[in-house]
């Protein structure tokens, strides 16, 4: 099972997620009225490395954040 | 080097710790860069959530970059409560050159406003309360929207 963590504002605590890559994960959310608003604006971590495709496998025990825009300082 | 703390920063003490650390490394230059909260809006200060693994990643990365450069980079940002008129993000670049650390300190610190995985809230009447319009999202943002 891979963790989903979401940081920050979103206020969810982390899951544990049978998926194979970030396309069942989006199929997973559909229909999520609360995370719809979140995952228009967030991006995506597998392990602590923000990643830009669909198609990446998950691996079992891998960790996906999802992280919010940003502001420090 | 990065230092997270709890709450405001205490500015004299991290700064002259810094200071001490390469007054006498030949350096040249130490520019800093303190921010303070604003009395602003109503606010009675900023609160702020912090991803560590992610923001050590990225400072290392800057930290790297600068060594190419023969300087060096200090951070130091808040976790929780922070109120106004106090600080709740340092940065520092030491350089033997002036324009290079007057280019890097600039550069990192806009960096930092849109890449560091930092959330930042108002205090207001003890609510926080996410500063969603002043937030920048980060690259690949929208990957698992439906619109997408």
């Amino acid at each position: 099972m891979a963790r989903i963590e979401f940081l920050g504002p979103i206020g969810k605590e982390p899951e544990d997620i049978d998926i194979k890559n970030l396309k069942e994960l989006k199929e997973l959310f559909a229909g999520d009225k609360k995370l719809e608003e979140w995952l228009d604006i967030c991006a995506v971590a597998i392990n602590d490395t923000l990643v830009n495709e669909i198609d990446v496998k998950i691996q079992p025990n891998d960790k996906i954040s999802l992280l919010p825009p940003v502001c420090g300082g | 080097m990065l230092e997270l703390h709890d709450g405001s920063l205490d500015v004299v003490e991290i700064t002259s710790r810094w200071y001490k650390a390469v007054k006498d490394k030949n350096f040249g230059a130490l520019i800093p860069f303190i921010g303070i909260v604003r009395d602003e809006k109503g606010i009675d200060g900023l609160s702020f959530d912090v991803y560590e693994p992610i923001l050590n990643n990225w400072f290392n990365a800057w930290q790297e970059k600068a060594k190419k450069e023969g300087a060096m980079l200090y951070m130091a940002h808040s976790r929780g409560d922070v109120l106004n008129h106090t600080s709740s993000y340092i940065s520092a670049v030491v350089s033997p050159q002036r324009k290079v650390g007057l280019r890097l300190i600039n550069d990192f610190v806009e960096d930092f406003k849109a890449n560091a995985p930092i959330w930042k809230y108002d205090l207001i009447g003890g609510k926080r309360v996410y500063a969603r319009e002043r937030s920048q999202a980060l690259s690949g943002a929208g990957l698992l929207s439906k619109d997408n």
